[in-house]
């Protein structure tokens, strides 16, 4: 049913770089023709997976009786532990994330067995028949709990510089304070799917909705107890990924592969939306407790922090991710004498993992958290506190973490913002407006972003591609990107075009494949486009090459006099057309295809005491929200966000705006409304959209503008371009620090004590306190 | 225990003998392949899933393909013409960026066409409450709010 939609009659815009082109998908997104996993055509005899889970969140297994779940109709297979072939684990780092649990749980919701049946609804009742006895453990369920009872999943980690505790005490000022965080749901609106084909003699091809085909590879391979050369893992698109599919997508992958091994059947594993909430990992939740000191201008002499994160059962990528906690804690303030500890700790709930951000929001929330503290207890704007500690000049340039900060232009969006935004106006009519309003009070701010970019990781930032010409001139494209709607394809494709000087409609992009390009990271880190635009780039350059060579030798020219435009390929008094000279060099038997290899430059970062340089450029930008809240109820109402964005020089101004928009709503979201709550008991209270509120279309304002800074980066990336899918989800702290500014309206004096999210109740509690006196 | 229902799917007549629990978006996926209509939530809830039924719009997870016997539905794939043309929403959506992954898609344009026939206006916010049922996690909204105003206009006047 799936007619192919007519292409546009739109000419394409050449050289396609730089240019607003839309999404490659977009003509099939709106016809409904566009393909995710769950819409792929039925197999023959396709099994479908369920999967029975945990009810306690600590607790020995004493049996296991699943007769039911064997006997009940429709059901063919069951599997546990004892019928992996290989090894029990799809733990990413460290092995300590069983596919199946053994004889110890470690939160509610962990896979204990998985069945298959021939209809889905089967597998779901069969799988809730399991008769499981436990002798339950003592559970470590909340931050506190895991500090009263230190319990760490990593070893602590502390980046130290100058004599912070002994400027502590000779500062003017100084406060302490402390704020805590909550975690937050991917809420990708296509949940957790793969689907398992077996192929002959152990081969297995695995169709799965995951940011990183390699490693789901690498461990359904390991699972099946194959090399890595038996298992090809397919993506063409997800719905949605925001770092909920680089990790947690293996568990799943996993089972349908075991399922499909066992029976000789392709087996599908669809996670119901209840079900993907409570057994996917989340952003971290964090608590921060920090010492200031300062003068009287609320520039900071001295600080120590502390960042505290739940990590729940295992490792994950809890490491990176509190490792870019602690390189964000700076966020665009230089930190003369400064200490910050970071706390992992093993908790009785769902492993944490990545999402947008990786831990930078939470460091850049803490950091700007205690500006805003200082600025209140100084009672002055806090805009003025932000400039005064802002990095800039030769001896206020180094990082915590001994990175020179060399292409610091934050100083400079905070000033055409502040102007553009009439942020100083708005203050003023604001606090006229709180003056005679006692009910409704508003509240106005504006924050910086700085992102560093790059996987701190530093051997994950490499990438590959593949690109086959063919002899009619159509270009092949393919790299170890994936795509999750943010639109790294169509980029990708654009810079390919251009090396070729061809119609982007001559590039076809096909699904990212581990048995086209190997070993390849993660999308994430915000660096898809950064990577594998790189190394499609080279790929593409090295066959233009080849045809370079073949064309120069022929005319008896140069190969550097050719210009390739316009699907035209010309020399002075030359000229072939593009696809012409492709069919003569392939007569001429000239190699049309290539692979692409990037590693990023300059990057290097000790991983123990995280001293370095972990980022190759860092991405800027700064944002204005302005909220009004009921004293009387505590709700809160978006009302303006004006938005200054750096992308470098964009590749594609209007899929970078996309993402600026996406992320910021995203973040007001996180900070704003999105609440998980865990019972004492370890249960996710807050399981579906029902209990758990993202951000609708009414939440956002009808003023929300966005403009991108257009200045090159000053590092060689993809034509100066700068990496755009995380540094955005920041600019929200703005939303929240508005929030904060119209409780500190609503009476009392000195810093504002408000949680995040910042739900009505969070609010109006706040608004009380304040009001009682109680606000400092 | 099976039901035999007769329904009219984008057009064309369809008859068939279905489980009384089976759901209109079951129906639609997997028993007639329209893949188009996406399950987000299963819980009523994103609107990913949105259809239209005897032309008001519903949430196809949360209608019981009984339910729809003798009704007329009208999906993603029976909005596009026969030849391939795009609805004036789809074309909108296309046009101005109203989507990234594209997963709300479907159930955003079904919804937008119900909004542009019954709205009493165009303003920005009524096409924001209009929305308040269908969830994107990508966008933002922004550019879907654009698309639904330009997509009704296109409407309105063709
Ligand atoms: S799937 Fe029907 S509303 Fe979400
Ligand atoms: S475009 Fe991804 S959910 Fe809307």
């Amino acid at each position: 049913m799936s007619a192919r939609p007519p292409r546009s009659p739109a000419p394409i815009p050449f050289p396609a770089t730089h240019q607003n082109i839309r999404h490659d998908s977009a003509p099939l997104h709106v016809a409904g023709t566009a393909r995710y996993v769950d819409d792929m055509p039925e197999p023959p005899g396709l099994l479908h997976v369920a999967l029975g889970q945990s009810a306690k969140a600590h607790a020995r297994i004493l049996s296991m009786d699943l007769s039911a779940v064997r006997t009940y109709p429709g059901v063919v297979a069951v599997l546990t532990a004892a019928d992996i072939p290989g090894m029990n684990d799809v733990g990413p780092v460290v092995a300590d994330d069983p596919i199946f649990a053994e004889s110890l749980v470690e939160y509610v919701g962990q896979s204990l067995f998985a069945v298959a049946a021939t209809t889905r609804i089967a597998a779901r009742a069969a799988a809730r028949l399991a008769k499981v006895t436990y002798e339950e453990l003592p559970a470590i369920i909340s931050i506190a709990d895991a500090r009263a009872t230190d319990s760490h999943i990593l070893p602590p980690k502390r980046v130290e510089r100058g004599d912070p505790l002994g400027t502590l005490s000779t500062s003017p000022h100084r406060l302490s304070g402390n704020l805590a965080m909550g975690g937050q749901d991917h809420f990708y609106l296509e949940g957790q799917i793969s689907m398992a084909i077996p192929g002959e003699d152990g081969d297995m091809h695995v169709l799965c909705s995951t940011q990183h085909p390699s490693e789901v590879q690498h461990l359904v391979a390991r699972a099946l107890g194959r090399p890595d050369n038996h298992v090809v893992v397919e993506v063409r698109r997800m719905g949605g990924g925001f770092g909920g599919k680089e990790t947690q997508a293996s568990l799943f992958a996993a089972v349908a592969a075991l399922v499909a091994d066992r029976t000789g059947r392709p087996a599908k594993l669809r996670l119901d939306r209840d079900d993907d909430m409570v057994m996917t990992g989340k952003r971290h939740d964090f608590e921060v407790a920090y010492d200031v000191g300062f003068d009287d201008q609320g520039r900071i002499l001295a600080l120590d922090i502390i960042l505290e994160s739940r990590c729940g059962m295992s490792t994950d990528l809890s490491g990176a991710i509190n490792d870019r906690a602690i390189f964000h804690a700076d966020n665009c303030y230089y930190l003369a004498n400064v200490r910050i500890t970071s706390y992992r700790y093993k908790t009785h709930t769902v492993s944490n993992t990545a999402f947008r951000g990786f831990g930078g929001p939470q460091g850049m929330l803490a950091i700007e958290g205690v500006v805003d503290d200082i600025a209140h207890h100084l009672g002055l704007d806090p805009l003025s506190v932000r400039r005064a500690n802002l990095y800039g000049g030769p001896d206020r340039n180094l990082t915590p973490y001994g990175m020179k900060v060399e292409d610091f232009i934050a100083d400079g969006l905070l000033d055409r913002l502040e102007s553009t935004s009439s942020y100083q106006a708005r203050r003023t009519a604001i606090a006229a407006f709180n003056a005679a309003s006692p009910v409704l009070k508003r509240g106005i701010a504006l924050t910086p972003v700085k992102f560093g970019i790059s996987f701190t990781t530093s051997f994950l930032n490499q990438a590959g591609a593949l690109i086959q010409v063919y002899s009619d001139g159509s270009v092949l494209l393919n790299h170890g990107g994936t795509e999750m709607g943010q639109g790294l394809y169509t980029k990708v494709a654009q810079v390919v075009a251009d090396v070729f000087g061809i119609g982007l409609d001559r590039v076809r992009i096909t699904a990212t494949r581990t048995d086209k390009v190997p070993n390849t990271s993660a999308t994430a880190a915000s660096a898809g486009a950064d990577l594998n635009g790189m190394a499609s780039f080279n790929a593409a350059r090295t066959i233009r090459d080849r045809l370079s060579a073949f064309i120069a030798a022929r005319w008896g020219i140069e190969p550097s006099a050719l210009r390739f435009a316009n699907g035209k390929v010309m020399a002075s008094d030359n000229i072939i057309s593009f696809d012409d000279l492709v069919r003569q060099a392939y007569l001429a038997r000239v190699s049309l295809s290539a692979t692409g290899f990037y590693a990023t430059p300059k990057i290097d970062v000790d991983k123990e005491t995280l001293i370095g340089r972990p980022f190759y450029y860092f991405a800027y930008g700064a944002a204005v929200s302005e909220v009004v809240i009921d004293t009387l109820t505590g709700e809160t109402k978006l009302l303006a966000v004006d938005i200054l964005h750096d992308c470098g020089t964009s590749l594609n101004p209007v899929l970078d705006r996309g993402q600026v928009e996406g992320a910021y709503v995203q973040g007001m979201g996180w900070l704003t409304m999105e609440e998980l709550v865990f019972d004492a008991a370890g249960r996710l209270r807050t399981h579906a959209p029902s209990t758990y509120k993202i951000p609708g279309c009414g939440d956002i304002p009808d003023h929300f503008k966005v403009d991108l800074v257009n200045q090159p980066n000053q590092e060689e990336t993809i034509h100066r371009s700068k990496a755009v899918g995380e540094p955005p989800f920041m600019l929200a702290i703005s939303a929240y620090h508005a929030i904060k500014a119209a409780v500190a309206a609503s009476g009392g004096n000195g810093p504002v004590k408000l949680d995040a999210p910042a739900t009505p109740e969070r609010v109006l509690m706040a608004v009380r306190a304040r009001q009682a006196g109680a606000g400092a | 225990m099976s039901v035999a229902i007769t329904l009219t799917v984008n057009g064309a007549p369809v008859s068939l003998e279905v489980d009384p629990r089976l759901l209109l978006s079951q129906l639609l996926r997997d028993e007639l392949g329209l893949t188009g209509t996406h399950v987000g939530c299963d819980t009523s809830q994103c609107g990913a899933c949105t259809v239209h039924l005897d032309g008001l719009s519903v949430k196809s997870c949360a209608v019981l393909a009984v339910q729809a016997d003798g009704a007329d539905v009208l999906t993603i794939e029976g909005i596009t013409g026969p030849d391939g043309a795009l609805h004036p929403m789809q074309a909108a959506f296309r046009e101005h960026h109203g989507l990234q992954c594209g997963f709300c898609t479907p159930g955003m344009v079904m919804g937008a066409i119900e909004l542009a026939r019954t709205a009493r206006d165009l303003e920005e916010a009524t096409i924001r409450e209009g929305l308040e049922g269908n969830l994107c996690r990508c966008t933002g909204y922004q550019n879907i709010v654009k698309a639904v105003r330009a997509g009704a206009q296109a409407m309105r006047e063709g």
